[in-house]
């Protein structure tokens, strides 16, 4: 094997790539990193009741009293501003005269994490504004 | 070139010496169940290691069943959560609500009756040193059913997850109308105050629940059997 080739080649690589990697995250950036760890704890705390598309059809839905809300309908969503979003994934539906199948998950996440949740749904409903 | 028959020879012995040993339940929980079943205490808990770990953890076994049912469930294993472990992997996107993808549930493997027999004694010998589970608590008061009920399902939301009786209530978690036979009181207790402290990535919300609602909803989970409703 051509020693000098191989080395030349890994030189180049390593050129290349300083210039395509920092452009990838800035374009990635809205759909995977930054949500990562929100939608984890989304699939893992939140889909058996609203929804694999976070649209209020979890697979306990259909045997609850009241229906989980649907987190990518702009227009239910839009009405709830932040402040109330955070306190219910605290404290449960009741802290916010909802219904008490809306658990409260205040014991398992941390106030960072129900920040990064917040954010998401926001995200996912692509409506609201007032961060 | 001598050495290398002695060590087949010592292999063939081994895997010919199995079934005899497989008589203890020891051997048969390490070489049948610990690739699904963590039987000790894992020092990893996390999230990220409840994504992978492919069955219900079994170090507290001990705590957390009644020998009876055992011996009968492993050898006629049922479904005990709907949607398997854990629900995320095996629910799919439906025409009116998320559904199971059954062909991705597989039937657990069985158990002949001497088996589990041997199986059931060494599972109620693993128990956890860190007192999970709080002894004595559930003080075995009666409960009327439709009190009961009307706590599990309207007032405290335990039905958004669980069934009282069968086709009945959520799906996301294990059964409860079976719950009477198959788990002690103390663990439903203890469970139900605080799961974290059993599983602590588990998806059980802590609820908040005062001592009366403990003692309640323990008592009618525990008059909870199949068939009945
Ligand atoms: C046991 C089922 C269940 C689980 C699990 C659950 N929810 Fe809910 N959620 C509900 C129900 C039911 C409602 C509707 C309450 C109402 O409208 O009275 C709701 C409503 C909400 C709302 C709207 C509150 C409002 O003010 O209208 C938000 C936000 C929300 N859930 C976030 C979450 C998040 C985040 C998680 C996961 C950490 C989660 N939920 C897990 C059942 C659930
Ligand atoms: C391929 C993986 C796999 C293997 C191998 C396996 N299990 Fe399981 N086991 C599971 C799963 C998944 C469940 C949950 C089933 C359910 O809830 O419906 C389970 C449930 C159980 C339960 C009930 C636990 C609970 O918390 O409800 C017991 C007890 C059990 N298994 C014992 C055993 C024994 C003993 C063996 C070995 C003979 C074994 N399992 C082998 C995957 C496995
Ligand atoms: C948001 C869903 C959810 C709600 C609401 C909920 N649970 Fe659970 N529960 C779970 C999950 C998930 C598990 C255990 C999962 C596993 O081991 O696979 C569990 C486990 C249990 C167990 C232990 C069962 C076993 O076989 O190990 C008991 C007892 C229990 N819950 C009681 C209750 C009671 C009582 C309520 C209401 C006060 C309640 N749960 C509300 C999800 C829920």
């Amino acid at each position: 094997m051509d020693v000098k080739k191989t080395v030349l080649g890994a030189l180049l690589i390593g050129f290349a790539s300083i210039f395509i990697i920092p452009a990838l995250p800035a374009m990635a950036a809205s759909d995977n990193n930054q949500y990562q760890h929100a939608e984890r704890l989304y699939d893992t705390y939140c889909t058996q009741c609203h929804g694999v598309n976070r649209d209020g059809n979890g697979i306990n839905s259909t045997n609850m009293s009241v229906q989980p809300r649907d987190h990518s309908d702009p227009k239910g969503m839009g009405d709830i501003p932040n402040s109330e979003i955070a306190e219910v994934i605290k404290k449960g539906g009741l802290a916010a005269n909802k219904s008490v199948l809306m658990p409260a998950w205040g014991d398992i996440l941390n106030d960072e994490e129900i920040k990064e949740l917040t954010a998401y749904l926001r995200h996912v409903c692509q409506c609201g504004s007032d961060q | 070139m001598k050495r290398q028959i002695f060590i087949a020879a010592s292999i063939s012995l081994f895997t010919t010496a199995t079934p005899v040993l497989a008589e203890d339940g020891d051997s048969i929980l390490n070489s049948k169940c610990s690739g699904c079943h963590a039987l000790t205490k894992p020092d990893d808990l996390s999230l990220d290691r409840l994504w992978e770990r492919k069955g219900p953890d079994l170090f507290y076994a001990g705590d957390k069943f009644n020998k009876p049912w055992l011996v009968q469930w492993l050898q006629a294993p049922v479904p005990i959560r709907p949607a398997g472990e854990f629900y995320r992997k095996y629910v799919k996107p439906g025409e009116k609500s998320d559904i199971i993808d059954s062909s991705k549930l597989k039937p657990h493997p069985k158990l002949s009756q001497s088996e589990a027999e041997v199986v059931a004694d060494t599972l109620m010998t693993l128990t956890d040193s860190s007192n999970l589970i709080e002894k004595g608590k559930f003080k075995g008061e009666k409960v009327s059913a439709s009190m009961g009920r009307m706590f599990f399902t309207k007032l405290r939301g335990c039905a958004a997850c669980h069934s009282d009786s069968p086709g009945k209530g959520g799906l996301s978690a294990p059964e409860l109308y079976t719950a009477g036979s198959r788990l002690q009181p103390d663990y439903i207790y203890s469970y139900t105050k605080h799961p974290q402290k059993i599983d602590p990535a588990v998806w059980m919300p802590r609820l908040e629940l005062s001592e009366q609602d403990l003692q309640r909803l323990t008592g009618y989970i525990v008059q909870l059997d199949a068939g009945r409703d």
